[in-house]
């Protein structure tokens, strides 16, 4: 009777002995979860995605937490919606309903700074490499300059799983960082007159809404050719638009923006979360990837601000470069940025509607460099 | 492959790639909108006297 009595509660013993006979990368850990849950609260630095993602690392570093084994509630939810790409792929729908490209149309030149503001893909995929990742893991941890959660997501979870903590963290804490990392690069590639120039607005749009309907259509089409490896990620963000652009299924369109999103938003963050345990998130890999994550979104900035000022050059002086910088996939945190550092020094110069033209040819971009990669990938006989 | 080649190719043919397809759709933004322009707003009737 004793006996029975002192082996049920030793059951109760166990968590607290473990924390102290050698829990200390689990109090680590849960450092971190905290300061995922400070930035998320205090800072409101994505919230959405940092508060389940903290909460994720949280329940599954609770010294003997089976949340992550087979058959616990963690591990369900990465099966279903990471291993299974379906968790991205559905907030792509809604990440589609919700953009509108008009902007973009008004000024299709711009698109090319969503290709050059993912230059800091591939400049990152090259310094792993140097630092020894093995390739998939690069073109994993590359992605994460694409500023895109969700095809972060989408590329590691199937090429590098043992990254996908790390890149996830490093690519949702990097795009709210882009107001404090892209003004000092903006401020330093340009000169005091590109800074300066005025972009002209069109009184009245020039876009017809026949245009906007088959654009989905059309970037389906041609980078479904081109790059079919990234015809999910595309096809799931132009379902999301051509549904809003139809006009015809706004219960749809409402219900991919919203419930849909925000469930998977919720089960995606705490399934990531789950990822990250003491054992396999506490290695330098995670410090690299953080330091190479930060080198890719100055990539991209750089980039993209370089061609805007070839783009001034060539066009006598009509783009402003600084619009360069939006050409990334954190829409549309990028464009106001631009809006902000151009209205620092001209308070009367409204580059917004450009720079949110050059927001959504990055969210194409960053689509369409992954789509690439993962084609070059299958090319090479490497997946 | 070694790593070398690999990431010359990516970093090569991934940027040129992705610059040539975005390349493509400004060229069919640009013909959409030549094909299909804004439809003019009909001119508003008078009132008959």
């Amino acid at each position: 009777m004793i006996e029975s009595f002192i082996q049920g509660l030793s059951g109760l013993t166990h968590g607290v002995t473990f924390l102290f006979s050698g829990g200390l990368p689990n109090v680590i850990m849960l450092a971190i979860a905290a300061l995922l849950f400070w930035l998320a609260i205090a800072k409101e630095v994505e919230p959405l995605l940092l508060l389940p993602i903290g909460f994720g690392c949280f329940l599954v570093n609770i010294p003997l937490s089976e949340l992550m084994d087979a058959h616990g509630l963690l591990r369900f939810l990465y099966d279903i919606g990471i291993s299974t790409e379906i968790f991205p792929l559905l907030i792509f729908v809604g990440i589609g309903a919700m953009t509108d490209f008009t902007p973009l149309f008004e000024r299709p030149s711009i698109l090319l700074f969503g290709a050059a503001g993912q230059f800091g893909i591939f400049l990152t995929l090259a310094l792993a490499l140097a630092l020894g990742f093995t390739q998939l893991e690069a073109v994993s941890i590359g992605i994460i300059g694409a500023c895109d959660g969700p095809t972060a997501i989408y590329v590691t979870s199937q090429y590098a799983p043992q990254l996908l903590g790390p890149v996830s963290v490093a690519a949702y804490s990097y795009m709210s960082l882009v107001p404090i990392v892209q003004p000092p690069i903006m401020h330093a590639l340009t000169s005091e007159k590109e800074r300066l120039v005025r972009m002209t607005i069109p009184r009245e749009s020039t876009v017809s809404p026949r245009t906007k309907l088959l654009f989905p259509i059309v970037v389906t089409v041609v980078t479904g050719l081109i790059a079919p490896k990234g015809l999910p990620l595309m096809g799931t963000i132009m379902l999301g638009n051509f549904m809003k652009e139809s006009g015809v299924v706004p219960r749809l369109t409402g219900a991919s923006e919203n419930e849909i999103a925000n469930i998977v938003t919720l089960f995606l963050g705490l399934a990531i979360g789950g990822t990250m345990k003491a054992d396999i998130f506490l290695t330098s890999s995670t410090l690299a990837v953080f330091g190479l994550g930060f080198i890719a979104i100055v990539g991209d900035t750089a980039a993209g601000v370089l061609l805007g000022k070839l783009m001034c050059f060539l066009s006598g002086g009509k783009i402003n470069p600084l619009i360069g910088s939006a050409g990334i996939s954190a829409y549309p945190m990028a464009a106001r940025v631009c809006q902000v550092v151009g209205q620092k020094y001209d308070k009367k110069n409204y580059l917004l509607m450009h720079a949110m033209g050059a927001n959504t040819g990055g969210q194409i971009g960053s689509v369409m460099a992954a789509a690439v990669m993962l084609s070059l990938l299958k090319g090479m006989g490497l997946i | 492959m070694d790593n070398w080649s690999f990431g010359i190719t990516m970093m090569v043919v991934g940027t040129g790639g992705t610059f040539v397809t975005l390349g493509i759709l400004i060229f069919l933004i640009m013909l959409f909108k030549k094909v299909f322009p804004v439809p003019k707003a009909p001119e508003s009737s008078e009132i008959p006297k």
